[in-house]
């Protein structure tokens, strides 16, 4: 019952946060520079009211902003300004998929890979294993993801042929984007658990386990990693957004067809319907996302509890 | 409840791995097995297969609202106009014999027998008329509708003033069409090859007005029909068996990567999975073209890479100030350096390429000024000692955030700096606010483009009269008005292009815009894949290409 109260009111603020980013985006983007129509070519003046008209971009500004919010509230994003063919839902049912597979992937990648690499470097802290970890993290914070897809594709499939260069076609496809995509939230996983965990492992109830008389792995496997886990979640749900709404970078040079241009190539094209359709999207997954992580919370850690309303 | 902590890890990585095996990649597989077995009819023949890439996604294969190269390069093979063009360049008959005008307004195209579309329908006269009224209806507000104002009535019906019964075009029956121009136009042939031009089913339009979205609602008439559209992953044409001059075409299938990336499409082709690249990376194209290999080609271009000088603006007003910045470019330093695609160095407008009464046009016309240090440092303090200045102020280049156009304008940057101790700031902005800019007046020197529409000088030339709307410089020049006037006003060649070559040399001595390349098409294609030609103001052309599928293997 509790549980049900907590979720109501947690929908409640999501539909207003997402009726405010609706609101500011929706002034930002009209203040910016650059006019979606101007282009290099000939435009005659009525050319350009056509196209105001078939956009509805000839009404008064409040009119735009109460027709969108009508659409809105139907799940209706709109025509984009940029194609006749693809409306800005198609954008979203035919990209998404492909942005959540390759970003599911990748964050397994990341989750395995990172947490091993973060408790590593803990338990054999200042030795060669940490070393060894943080420099993998620290590349694969530093190096972007530009130059790491580059060197993926030059020497994985160019010189050696293991996968193919890119586009999306089969499974075998995906293992170089994904490994590109995982690198970011890999080394941030790791080096967040690394710091978690050598937090975690000198605190009295581990040295109390120890004195208990637990096995060494018990203890670091019952009590010590599950505490330290509590910051990753907390940044696994901003991660996991982030990832599966697709990366721009990895998707423009594998040529993947997700949602991750969308929200730069919208902005760059002043495609209206585009720019706030990828937001309120970007938004919904967001909210969503700290949800669940704000749910798995009083799982992992019994000492917080759900108590309806917060005041 | 201790379990649930782990398993909770457990299931999420679960349910990824379950989610990531789900197939995000479409039907894939069945097209293989398809096309193996669709072979048996021709005696065992190997399928013939292209494999390319198209830099964007297409915005719209409907050639009433198509509108850029990404959606011409498809359209251009899978459609077919009145008339056509062959690989010398020549205009010849397509969907209509190649009629004759005498006053160069009223044309009379006859459609000739057993034209088909891809679903079988014949291809009727009602179907160019049907395709040219709805690229200019008002509602559809098409990008490109202003290539259909030469028809009588086309400005004024998308203008909304006029009746779409006042539109110049009219299917007399199936088989006849009758234009009639707004004024005479010599070049309207070469219009009746360009997309906007193409025909569109009407009963299939009638029927689905959204047809040209997948590819299992599409029908085209060209060479080449539409079979599978997988939007921003891939295209596949294949060859269409109701096209009248099928025999002619060797290819079965093309397959176009959806793929923005040059960079990538490099490798893909030279991991072997592109059988042809275009465009190429800028670096690449330099070592390419000094190289001599063999798949490398060049292709000419129907376009101008140029600075635009705010006439408006003091000192940019003075002829001097402007001539000096011109002749204190070395351009021959920009394309070998700096572009290296093997541009040709631009002191005219027009580029090479457009035949003249005789020979071409951009040769006939030759250089129209000489680059001069020490005659640019001369006018310089003329003209500023004319508009009363001791020095010219610091200004920018305003260009749009691309790579290519920042080493440019870095090189020019320094040549000004070096040649005529000028302060010059480089500004970038976004493509969009560019043109804000420009249409504004709000910046000092830009970087613009021009690619022609049509194969004629008067693409060109009409851009830096008064009114028109690109005339981004705000140059105003009364004999040239004139001069662009009564060529736009006569079928005679010889006067058309006199008054052209008179007006271009005016416009280089006035020198509002300063010229600096013509482009060109580098790309790579292949050895085992023949046939492929690149028209001036078209993409590499591959209707007639043919794979040798054995080379290939």
């Amino acid at each position: 019952m509790i549980m049900i109260r907590y979720i109501l009111h947690r929908f409640m603020w999501a539909i207003i946060t997402l009726w405010a980013t609706i609101t500011i985006t929706f002034i930002i983007m009209h203040s910016i520079p650059g006019d979606p129509f101007a282009k290099e070519g000939t435009m005659t003046e009525s050319m350009y009211e056509n196209l105001q008209r078939y956009y509805n971009l000839d009404k008064p500004k409040i009119v735009q902003y109460v027709i969108y919010l009508k659409q809105v509230a139907l799940l209706d994003f709109g025509p984009s300004i940029k194609s006749k063919t693809l409306t800005v839902n198609d954008y979203i049912e035919k990209g998404f998929p492909v942005s959540f597979h390759l970003g599911a992937q990748a964050m397994i990648i990341a989750i395995f890979f990172g947490l091993i690499l973060g408790v590593i470097a803990s338990l054999y802290r200042n030795r060669w294993p940490d070393y060894t970890s943080m420099i993998i993290a620290i590349i694969g914070i530093s190096v972007p993801s530009f130059v790491l897809a580059t060197l993926l594709i030059n020497f994985l499939a160019v010189k050696w042929s293991f996968f193919p260069v890119a586009t999306w076609k089969s499974w075998s496809h995906t293992v170089l984007p994904s490994i590109a995509l995982a690198m970011m939230p890999l080394a941030y996983i790791a080096r967040l658990m690394r710091t978690s965990m050598i937090e975690v492992l000198n605190q009295d109830y581990i040295l109390t386990a120890k004195a208990k008389g637990l096995r060494k792995n018990a203890v670091i496997i019952k009590h010590a990693i599950r505490n330290a886990l509590m910051p990753v979640v907390t940044v696994l749900g901003i991660l996991t957004a982030n990832v599966v709404t697709g990366s721009f970078v990895i998707e423009h040079i594998f040529g993947i067809p997700g949602i991750g241009e969308m929200f730069v190539k919208g902005i760059m094209n002043r495609d209206y319907p585009v720019i706030l359709g990828s937001t309120v999207f970007y938004s919904a997954i967001l909210i969503f996302l700290i949800f669940i992580v704000d749910v798995v919370y009083t799982w992992i850690d019994p000492r917080i509890k759900v108590t309806g309303a917060s005041k | 409840m201790k379990r649930n902590k782990f398993s909770f890890f457990a299931l999420v990585i679960g349910l990824m791995v379950v989610i990531s095996g789900c197939n995000s990649f479409g039907e894939t597989e069945k097209t293989s097995t398809k096309d193996s077995g669709k072979s048996d009819g021709k005696k065992e023949a190997v399928e013939k297969v292209l494999n390319l890439n198209n830099s964007s996604e297409p915005g719209s294969l409907h050639p009433g609202t198509a509108e850029g190269t990404h959606d011409s390069w498809i359209l251009e093979h899978a459609f077919e106009g009145l008339t056509k063009k062959t690989p010398e360049g020549e205009i010849v008959d397509g969907m209509a014999s190649v009629p004759t005008s005498e006053d160069g307004i009223n044309w009379i195209f006859k459609i000739k027998e057993g034209m088909k579309w891809s679903n079988g329908d014949p291809v009727t006269a009602h179907d160019f008329e049907f395709a040219w009224k709805y690229a200019l209806a008002p509602e559809t507000a098409s990008e490109y509708a202003y290539q259909l104002f030469y028809l009588e009535g086309a400005e004024a019906y998308n203008a909304g003033t006029g009746t779409v019964d006042q539109v110049g075009v009219k299917a007399k029956d199936d088989t006849t069409l009758e234009v009639k121009l707004a004024q005479a136009t010599p070049y309207f042939l070469d219009l009746t090859s360009f997309y906007t031009y193409y025909p569109v089913n009407k009963k299939v339009q009638e029927e689905n007005p959204k047809w040209f979205t997948e590819a299992t609602s599409y029908v085209s008439n060209g060479p080449f029909k539409l079979t599978e559209w997988k939007h921003k992953e891939s295209v596949k044409l294949e060859k269409n068996e109701n096209y009248y001059d099928k025999d002619k075409i060797n290819l079965d299938v093309v397959n176009f990567v959806i793929l923005e990336d040059e960079n990538t499409a490099w490798q893909m082709y030279q991991s072997g999975e592109l059988d042809l690249a275009y465009p190429l990376p800028q670096d690449v194209q330099g070592q390419l073209a000094q190289s001599n290999n063999k798949e490398f080609h060049n292709g000419p271009d129907l376009a101008v890479y140029y600075y635009n000088l705010n006439n408006d603006v003091k000192p940019f007003n003075n002829i001097k100030v402007r001539k000096a910045l011109s002749l204190a470019i070395d351009r021959k330093t920009i394309t070998e350096n700096v572009a290296q695609g093997g541009q040709q160095s631009a002191y005219s407008v027009v580029p090479p390429g457009i035949p003249d009464v005789n020979g071409d046009y951009q040769e006939n016309t030759g250089n129209l000024f000489t680059e001069d240090v020490e005659e640019a440092k001369k006018l310089l303090a003329e003209g500023l000692a004319e508009e009363g200045m001791d020095k010219l102020p610091e200004f920018s280049i305003l260009y749009n955030t691309l790579a290519g156009h920042q080493k440019i304008a870095e090189a020019v940057q320094e040549m000004w700096r070096k040649n005529l101790g000028v302060t010059v700031t480089l500004e970038n902005t976004e493509f969009q606010v560019k043109l804000d800019r420009e249409k504004a007046g709000k910046y000092q020197v830009s970087r613009a483009g021009w690619v022609g529409d049509y194969v004629d000088p008067m693409t060109f030339m009409d851009l830096w009269t008064s009114d028109n709307s690109h005339n981004d410089a705000n140059w105003k020049n009364a004999e040239y008005d004139q001069l662009i006037k009564e060529a736009k006003q006569t079928m005679d060649q010889q006067v058309r292009m006199d008054n052209m070559h008179k007006a271009e040399k005016l416009l280089m001595a006035e020198m509002p815009i300063i010229p600096i390349y013509f482009y060109t098409k580098p790309h790579m294609v292949k050895e085992y894949v023949t046939g492929v030609y690149t028209p001036i103001n078209r993409y590499p052309q591959f209707i007639y290409a043919d794979v040798d599928m054995d080379a290939k293997e």
